[in-house]
This record gives structure tokens, sequence and C-alpha cells, in this order.
């Protein structure tokens, strides 16, 4: 076998159990998982262009625990890199097999046939035979060798263009799209019903008056953990409410909420450690690194905890059967998903199928991983029904794991125009508090309420490249000596979890606002002061682009509003997407009201797969980001999150967003370069150093409220 | 359970429910409609909009006592005859969308828009979908998705 497979093939070395032939259609299985994010669109692509069948050809079927490969997660922006090069590969292989079968059928070399829409044609004799012919209803059960050799870029006519999301359709039509479309006979519906917050337990409850409810077929107590299951949606959600209203929940004064958040997180600190090249080193910490003479700078930046939010609250659906459990789960790790429930209910790995569904985008570890343990609560106490279970608004909310509060302290020195120490110090609970699939110990809340819990998941400092507090950490730029320190606080009071870009967001933030200080303090231009210091000639080119574009920009203004333009690099996990995002603003002089007029994103995220797919990402991820920095913070009341609705959580709304246009340096030669975070760093950014341009004043703290900016400008 | 009769999407239909319940599970659970979404439950999202007698009404909130005997419109009943309603064509055209569990409340404020404003600013759509909320930041494209349905009718 070749050592050369890309990773998830080597691990799923079945070809069929990547492609099944079939009706003259091609099933693509891929372990990945559709989060809105046009993963499936990519793939068909990819697995079209090497197989030469039509893209209509293709049908993708993604995540499911008993088919297909296991891909573990949908995260860290790796799918094109990781299941798209397995698919690759693994078409490549499967077509290679299929051109040998049918020219030995012919009794011609390989080399002479041509294949279109998988009908492999022999143009001297004129004979043709298909792909399914050839197959005659068997599949590829054997393992790829990885020996033919996928096609070179320049041969592509699919990869690389512009398609139409191929599961866009049914979402505009109001087909079957998502797992609350999916519909069961003998189907009931289900609502949990949690305490205010982790804090509380329950002292009691009497549910006899719910239990009595017309349609209402049982109330699920075990320790903490309440839920609902009634004959009728409606009735299910009119229980919940009753319940909550008859649930009393105590709580103690040690498991009070800190309101200082950047002075807990400095008082708190549990693990601390030294990162070089982006990977954190067991070794002692060096003090600040200082140099004699020049200009010396520090500043602090914080992000408050955020939502991921998502628009459709976490569901599943779950069915107990001859002592089966099915589980129906919009999951980003469906394997991972089935076994962290199989630890905490105690039942064998082969008694449970996850199978994934859409729900709205979750942009990382939301409540759907929660929301599936929770139906499978449910599920074991009402056996031989399919239970359809929904989150509330308020249980979305307040339950989803939040995206850490950060504080990223920096210290640099210039000498003679160039940096030439450099200190960060990063504070942060931890990103990694996803489902573990073995042990004693689990993340699923369900897990922690019931009455034989199963104790919390301890954080714990990760050490993968970029992994999460320190992703992004060490900026890409030619410096002589750094010293990046990342500091775990341990505590999880308020539960923290991945979400999209990770540390990036924060540190990408305190890095580009830092270098327009560390420029304007030494009295040069941002952008040059960004180029003298940026070797990598891909880095270089991205914000080149949008600086030139940016500086072209005519803004259209208007009376009583400052306008500035500000500009942020970064290049994803110091190994993926590159990316310059430029802003044009305007602050209302009167209100300090902040407009986002105009943006410029410029990205190299090597080979294009799809390119209206990556623009579609890098815009997004751009207008999420900047929601997260303009609006967003999650509110801590004395115990527990009091940013229970849209309204005290507050995003960005229609009439905010700016025009946004993408340049896309494409590069067919080079590798594939995840690109799903990689807006998430440079905008805050982009925007602080804009409103610095227009106003003087320098924010540092998320989210860039008018307030702040009042406090900050009676400061200067 | 009393029987309530509505015209959804130009066919009348009856239904058994409590008339306390809400549209949207009517909709979705007892007359086969997938489109309006939950998302709040407060009316914050626009998710589950549709079209109550020419309209817009929350579904998530509206009641079947209040909605008997109207005229209901969902993004089901936007595609004639199996052809695409000129704003999902252009939808799905300029891939506007992400994750997508919003568009249907989105279609409908576009709707809605474009019957008493065929010819609208950005500044008017923005306006339109204001109480529309999309958390993927394909904002840009379903605006000129809208510009784009306009811009034909105009012709």
């Amino acid at each position: 076998m070749s050592k050369d497979l890309p990773d998830a093939l080597r691990r799923n070395p079945l070809l069929s159990t990547w492609l099944q032939f079939d009706n003259e259609k091609v099933l693509v299985q891929t372990g990945k998982v559709e989060l809105g994010q046009g993963i499936s669109t990519a793939i068909a692509m990819i697995a079209a262009e090497e197989l030469d069948v039509s893209l209509n050809q293709i049908d993708i079927k993604t995540g499911r625990t008993d088919s297909g490969p296991n891909e573990f997660l949908t995260a860290g922006s790796m799918s094109i890199e990781g299941s798209g090069s397995a698919v690759r590969q693994a078409c490549a292989d499967a077509r290679s097999y299929l051109l040998n079968q049918a020219a030995g059928l012919f009794d011609v070399s390989s080399k002479e046939l041509s294949i279109c829409d998988g009908i492999i044609s022999n143009p001297a004799g004129n004979e043709q035979i298909s792909y399914w012919q050839l197959l005659d209803g068997s599949q590829l059960d054997f393992e790829a060798n990885g020996e033919a050799k996928a096609k070179a870029p320049s041969q592509y006519k699919l990869v690389g263009h512009s398609t139409t999301r191929i599961d866009l359709l049914g979402k505009l039509t109001g087909e079957t799209a998502f797992i609350q479309d999916l519909k069961f006979e003998n189907a009931l519906y289900a609502r949990i019903v949690r305490p205010p917050g982790m804090a509380f337990s329950l002292s009691s409850l009497d549910a006899s008056d719910v239990e009595a409810m017309p349609g209402v077929c049982k109330v699920v107590v075990d320790g903490n953990f309440i839920g609902v299951i009634a004959d009728n949606e409606f009735t299910a959600v009119e229980a919940r409410k009753k319940l909550h209203q008859l649930a009393e929940w105590r709580t103690k004064p040690e498991d009070r909420l800190p309101s200082d958040i950047p002075r807990f997180l400095k008082e708190n600190v549990d693990d601390s450690l030294l990162v070089e090249d982006g990977t954190p080193v067991e070794t002692s910490i060096p003090p600040l690194l200082e140099a004699a003479g020049g200009i010396r700078c520090s500043a602090a930046y914080f992000k408050p905890y955020h939502l991921h939010g998502s628009i459709g609250p976490s569901a599943a659906i779950a069915e107990f059967r001859d002592n089966r459990l099915t589980i129906y789960s919009h999951s980003q790790g469906p394997h991972v998903v089935r076994a962290a429930i199989s630890q905490a209910l105690d039942m064998d790995l082969d008694q449970i199928t996850v199978i994934h569904a859409e729900n709205a985008g979750c942009y990382g570890h939301n409540g759907a991983d929660d929301a599936a343990m929770d139906a499978a609560m449910l599920a074991r106490q009402y056996p031989g029904h399919p239970i359809f279970l929904q989150w509330q608004r308020e249980d979305e909310h307040l339950w989803e794991p939040f995206s850490p509060a950060m504080l990223v302290e920096l210290d640099a020195s210039v000498i003679d125009g160039s940096i030439r120490t450099w200190n960060a110090d990063i504070y942060s609970q931890t990103h990694m508090g996803r489902p573990i699939p073995f042990g004693s110990v689990t993340n699923l809340v369900a897990a922690w309420q019931k009455s034989e819990s199963m104790p919390r998941a301890e954080a714990r400092p990760g050490i993968a490249f970029h992994g999460g507090i320190h992703r992004n950490a060490d900026p890409y730029y030619q410096i002589p000596a750094k010293r990046i320190v990342k500091n775990l606080v341990r505590d999880q009071k308020v539960r923290t979890s991945s979400t999209r870009s990770l540390g990036a967001f924060a540190n990408v933030f305190a890095i580009e606002t830092f270098m327009n200080e560390l420029a304007h303090a030494s009295g040069q231009d941002d952008v040059q002061f960004r180029l003298n210091h940026l070797r990598d000639h891909r880095g270089r080119a991205v914000i080149m682009s949008t600086a030139a574009r940016l500086k072209d920009y005519q803004v259209e203004e208007r009376e009583g509003w400052q306008y500035g333009r500000g500009i942020a690099f970064a290049r994803y996990k110091n190994s993926k997407c590159y990316t310059a995002v430029g802003v044009v603003l305007g602050v209302n002089q009167e209100t300090l009201e902040i407009s986002l007029r105009h943006t410029v994103i410029s990205a190299d995220a090597g080979q294009v797969i799809d390119k209206d797919g990556l623009t579609n990402q890098l815009e997004g991820g751009f207008i999420q980001a900047a929601s997260w920095t303009l609006k967003e913070a999650v509110q801590l009341g004395e115990f527990a999150s009091i940013s229970e609705n849209w309204d005290s959580y507050p995003i960005l709304t229609f009439p905010e967003v700016p025009t946004v246009e993408t340049i896309i340096l494409d590069q067919p030669e080079e590798p594939n370069l995840g690109a799903g975070e990689a807006t998430q760093g440079p905008t805050p950014a982009a925007i602080s150093n804009a409103i610095f341009d227009a106003t003087g004043i320098r924010i540092r703290e998320i989210p860039f409220l008018p307030d702040l900016l009042r406090s900050l400008a009676l400061k200067d | 359970m009393t029987s309530y009769s509505l015209t959804l999407n130009g066919q009348r239909r009856t239904v058994q429910a409590d008339g306390n319940t809400f549209l949207l599970y009517v909709l979705r659970n007892e007359l086969g409609i997938n489109s309006p979404k939950y998302g709040c439950g407060t009316e914050r999202c626009g998710a589950c909009r549709v079209l109550v007698d020419g309209e817009i009404a929350y579904a998530c909130t509206r009641t079947l006592n209040d909605s008997s005997g109207t005229n209901i419109v969902t993004v089901e009943g936007l595609s004639k005859e199996g052809q695409l309603h000129p704003l999902q064509r252009n939808f799905l055209d300029l891939n506007a969308g992400q994750c997508g569990y919003c568009l249907s409340g989105i279609l409908i404020s576009a709707y809605k828009l474009l019957e008493t404003n065929p010819c609208p600013q950005r500044s008017e759509i923005t306006e339109a979908l204001k109480d529309n909320l999309c958390r993927c930041g394909a904002h840009n494209r379903i605006i000129e998705a809208i510009k784009a349905t306009a811009g034909e009718a105009d012709e």
C-alpha cells in the first residue's frame, strides 16, 4: 500500500466507504458534515472533476456513524484539505481501476480511452462502457492504493470555478432540508427545562399538574435534568413553561460569577506555557524581553464572552427501540458525540447510531451535542417513538458553551523603525470544551445533571500547533526576539468552548491593532510598516491588494460624520489562508455611533475549489466578526448569564451591514488552504484602526459601543 | 379540539387543534409545511415569517384562533406550477445564503417589499429586512438577489 495516502483515506482505506456506484450516479460519502459552509458542494466538485462525471451525477451523504468514513470533527477549516484530498485520491484510484478494466475489455491501452459523464469510450474501436456497466451492481470493495495520480490543476474543468450550492434549492422552496423538517410516524415532541444557569440545582418540583395536562406523555426528572414529552409541539412548549414556574432551584455563594472579567482572568491562571513557533513548550517562562533605546509600547486588548448565536436553536431526534438508540443530530462530530453518549448512558457503542442532519449554522461547538444527549435521555425514558427535541431560544442563549473572554497584553520595542522585541501574555479559559469520546469524565450537560452524574472534564492546556488560546498568538512578521505566553484559567463556572477561529479572533485583533500603534508611535505608514516586517510574498500581496483598493474607494460622505480607513492582516494559523481586511467607516460626531460603509477583503487560499463558495465564507466571516466586534457581549448576572434573547444580546442587522468586495488571489498550483475562519481575526483590528483614523480614539475593548468610545474620548 | 379552516397557498385546508396553538406548529406539524422556522418565539428574528391576508405575520406568536378564515402564503406557495418565483431563482443563482435557516423568512419579507415597492434602493431593502436576522453573514448576497429580481421586473 502506498504510504502517501491522505490521512482520512489512510484511516478509512476501503474505496466503497467513500464511493458507491448505483443507478448512473455516484454517492460520495464524507465524514465531514454540512454546517451551511458549503462543504458538500466543494466535495461534490472535487469528486465530479476527478471521476469525469457531471456534478448532477454526484450525490453527497455526510456524517453517519453506520456508513461512510469516520472523519472525527468538522472544524478548524480543515475539511477541504482533509476530506477533500481524501475524496480526490479515492476518486483518482477508482477512476484508474475502472479505466484499466475497460482497457482490458477493449484490449487497448488505457491511454487510448476517454471518459465523459462516467462513460468510458474507445474512439478507435467505436466502443463504450459506463462505470455502472463495468461494476454491474458491485462496489469497489478494496483499498485505495494511492497509486493513481490525481489530475493536474491545469486539466480542471470544474474545480476553481463558481457553481450553485447543491443544498440551496431545497432551502429556498421548503423541501426537507433541516433536522426540523424530518418527519416520522408516531413522532412525539419534547422540550427541556434547564435551570437559570450551571450553578443551580433542583430543590423541589411537583410536576403532577403538568403530568395531568392533556397531551403530555411524560415528565422526565433525573437529578437536575428535566424534560417533557408531549404528543404535540405546542403542549410541549406550554408544559415547559409550567415546569419552569413550578421548579425551585438553589445555588451556593461560592458559585458567584466574576464581575470584572479581565481581572478574573489575570488572577486565576492555572497554567502558563511559553509558545514557540506556534506550539507550547515545557520550559520556564522567561522575563519580559527588553531592548535598549528606541520606542517601547504596551497595550492590553479584551474580548468578552460571545455566543455562537445560531438562528435555529439546537435540536435532535432520538428513538430508543429494541435496546438501540438512533439519533439524528447536527453535531460537528457524529462519531465523537456517539462515543460520548455511549459513555454517559453506559451503552455499548454499537447500540447507538448517530446520523447527521443540518440545522442552522453553528460556527463551532454550540448546543448541538447537548441536544443530542438530551434527546437520548428522553428517548430512553419513553421507548418506541421518535422524539423530536428543539431547544427554546433562551435554552440556546443561556446554555450553549460561550466563546471565552480573552485578555491579550502586548509589549514591544521599535528601534530605527523595526520591531526588535515582542512580548505577549494571553489570558483565557479553554476553547476545548467539546464532548470527550472516552473515559469517565464528560462535557455533556445532561450527563452532569442526571442523578448518576458524570464529573465534568477539567480544562487542560492544549499543546497543538496554533491550538486554542495561542492560535495566531505568534505574529506572522519578522521579529528577532519574541516571548509569547499563554495563560489558561481552568475555571469553568462560565462554560466555554470552540467558536469559529478560536483564539485567533482576539490574538489578531490585538496584534494588528498594536501594529498600527507601533507604526503610529514610530511615525511610519501602517501598511508600509507591515510590509517592512513581512518577507512572505503571498502575505505581502494580499496586503498590497487590499491597501490599493481601499485607497481608491470613494465614500459618500454625510454631514456630521467623520470617516476613516483601517487595514489588518493575518495568515490563519500562520499556515493557512492569507487575508487582508480593509474597512471604511464613519463615526457620528454627536452620538459616536459607528457606521461601516465598505469592506475590501483580499485572500489567498491556495488552489480554489469553489470560487463563489470561498468568497461567501470570507464575506460571511467578516460580517459575523464585525457583529462580534461592534455589538456583542454576554452579560453575566450574579450566578448566570442574563443575555437570554436577541434583545439582551443584539447582533448586526441588515441596515448595519456594509458593502463588501472580495478579491481572490488564486494559486491553482498551490495546495488548498483552509479559509472558513480566515477573516475573523483581521476584522476587529481593521475596524479599530479605521476608528482611530477617523477620530484619533484608540479602542482596545470589544464591543466597540458608543458609550465606550465616549469614555475613551474624554480620557484622551 | 376545534376545527379551523384557512386558505394555505391557495388551497382551502381544515385542521383540528387547540385554538391557542401557534400557527407555526400547525403549519409545520399538521399541514406539511417546512419553510417557516422556529428561531426565537418572540418576533425577534423573522425566521417564521409568513403572509397572513397579504401582511407579514410571525407564525411563532400568532395563534390558530387568530388565523382562522385567513389567507396564508408561505414560501411553498411562491413557486407556481413547478417554476421558481424570480426571487427564489435569483437567491439560487447568486448563492444568496449559507446555512439557509433564515431564508424563508427573508423571502417573505422580500416578496412583500417588491409588491409595494418594485424598484427598491439598497437602503429600502435593508430597512425591509431589519427584523430578519442572518448569522452567517450572507446579507449582501441577499440584498443583491432582491435587487436582481427588482431589475428583471423593471425590464
